[in-house]
């Protein structure tokens, strides 16, 4: 049972984080991010090899994040494998009570440490999350096969309002809605005027009325994380105001303007019609995570099932 | 066309390093047209590895001979005439062409000289470009005549991803997004609504089914 459902279908604003797993197998290191997270989020995203960088499966990440009772939420990339392991994934993660999965195409392989790896894309994301829906509503996998037990799991999906072509964002909004999407996560939102425009014409097409969508923030370390963020991390959209503000402040404070920064966009989006909760990425920052909850107002977290 | 690249001539030397006499044969379709193996190239590759094994003072017998289509036998035939002069062929031919050669003349090694790297377009003088993955289902018309699977670098059949930005893609800044110009393109022709449905996942049992694939067409078969 997935607690971010039960928050979301009950009104409530959620506040999710993100844990990557380490690239080892040493389980603390995952352990050490639930500690840090537990009672701060209502569920936990598990990256699936981030940047193409060979890490510990998300799968098993999630595993480790719910035996310290937190609700984990398992990405899922399209990039590393076929519609087979896909739907086998999906099945495994169900059965080991994971309520949660996110359906995405994943960074290019070319991106990170194998990039002579093939890169899959055996279905695209949209794909994966009408398959995981069929599994989950019908009982089927992808050609008809029925399952001898659906998978129960609350689907979410991503999208990017800062890419381009604007216009067609919206559209494919749409589609991702269409094929089984009950949550929506975005991208890094810095560029709060543009994510507006993009809710407002979600919002026109009566998709806020459809899925749940939480605004992406991840507090920024350091003026160079956030010209490296616009540079060089796809996707981004980063304006000069904020890398200007993180500029005007001497090195030794800019986490905390960051910090400032981060609780000031969660605020924001609270206000936004339509926005029913954060996705706090806090990169390699997790402690702070709890800090941005309780700054932002969004604490306590509602008890948990 | 395909299109192929000369490897290393380092590479190459290797490989024929055993043998005294040897037949370069190039290949006057695809691999002509993108200067890797026609006519002249293999003129080329010949002089260079005749003009090394001399520097080398190594007795090495090497000719040339340039066919119309190395992958057909019709022409491959045409080698019947000197063939056992040689204790080996060094093909220019793309993969099809080697296998053809190989395929019949079975008591001679056929050595690459070439690497084939895919179906695409001359674009400019110098330039190739990939723009046909040969899945055999095509969907040109649905993308405005724009292939997401050959030109996408996640092949998405329901993109762009969110790296899109200002038209390209986010793996190479001089890459343009494939979704870019479908969209440009199907705005153009007012049939935008074509990617408002969601397309299914791709049939690749098309293009990697059960071993190699092939065509059979009985009207074109010999009686």
């Amino acid at each position: 049972m997935s607690r971010l459902k039960e928050v979301l279908t009950q009104g409530g604003f959620a506040v999710t984080a993100e844990c990557g797993p380490p690239r080892g197998a040493d389980p603390e290191a995952v352990i050490n991010k639930a500690v840090l997270l537990k009672g701060k989020v209502d569920a936990v995203n598990v990256t699936d090899n981030q940047t193409a960088i060979v890490r510990m499966s998300s799968l098993a990440a999630c595993t480790l994040l719910k035996s310290r009772g937190l609700d984990p939420v398992l990405q899922v990339v399209v990039r590393d494998r076929n519609r087979i392991a896909l739907q086998s994934d999906i099945l495994g993660a169900s059965a080991l009570g994971i309520g949660n999965v996110l359906c995405l195409s994943g960074d290019h392989q070319s991106f990170g440490n194998q990039p002579d790896a093939v890169g899959v894309f055996d279905l695209d994301s949209i794909q994966f999350l009408q398959v995981v829906k069929a599994m989950r509503d019908e009982g089927i996998i992808l050609g008809g096969d029925a399952l001898t037990g659906a998978p129960d799991l609350f689907i979410g999906a991503a999208a990017n309002p800062f890419g381009d072509p604007f216009s067609f964002r919206v559209v494919r909004l749409g589609k991702k809605i269409a094929a089984g999407a009950d949550f929506i996560q975005t991208q890094c939102i810095y560029n709060l005027e543009r994510f507006q425009q993009w809710m407002e014409m979600a919002r026109d097409r009566g998709f806020t009325e459809r899925v749940y969508i939480l605004g992406g923030v991840t507090p920024l370390k350091s003026a160079g994380m956030a010209k490296y963020m616009k540079n060089k991390v796809a996707g981004m959209d980063v304006p000069e105001p904020v890398i200007k503000r993180m500029e005007s402040v001497p090195p030794k404070s800019q986490g905390e303007e960051g910090i400032k920064i981060c609780v000031e966009t969660i605020q924001r989006l609270r206000e936004m019609p339509g926005v029913h909760g954060v996705h706090i990425m806090a990169i390699e920052w997790e402690e702070k995570v709890g800090e941005i909850v309780e700054r932002a107002g969004l604490m306590p977290r509602p008890e948990g099932i | 066309m395909i299109t192929a690249e000369q490897k290393p001539i380092a590479e190459i030397r290797k490989m024929i390093e055993p043998y005294k006499r040897i037949l370069v044969v190039g290949c006057g379709s695809c691999v002509a047209e993108c200067a890797a193996g026609g006519e002249k190239e293999t003129g080329m590759l010949a002089s260079a590895l005749r003009m090394a094994a001399k520097m080398e003072e190594k007795e090495v017998l090497i000719k040339e001979r340039t066919l119309d289509r190395q992958c057909v036998k019709d022409f491959v035939i045409q080698l019947e005439d000197e063939i056992d002069r040689y204790d080996a062929v060094l093909s220019l031919g793309c993969g099809a062409g080697v296998q053809a050669v190989a395929e019949m003349y079975p008591e001679l090694p056929i050595i690459p000289a070439l690497n084939t790297v895919f179906l695409g377009e001359t674009k400019d003088q110098g330039l190739w470009v990939e723009n046909c993955v040969g899945c055999g289902d095509c969907m040109l018309f649905f993308f405005g005549g724009i292939c997401p699977l050959a030109r996408c670098s996640k092949q998405l059949l329901n993109g762009p991803c969110g790296g899109s930005m200002n038209g390209r893609c986010e793996v190479d800044a001089d890459l343009p997004c494939a979704w870019q110009l479908i969209i440009d393109r199907l705005e153009r022709f007012d049939a935008l609504e074509r990617l408002e449905k969601i397309y299914p996942p791709k049939a690749w049992s098309r293009k990697q089914g059960k071993g190699p694939r092939k065509i059979i067409r009985e009207d074109q078969q010999r009686v």
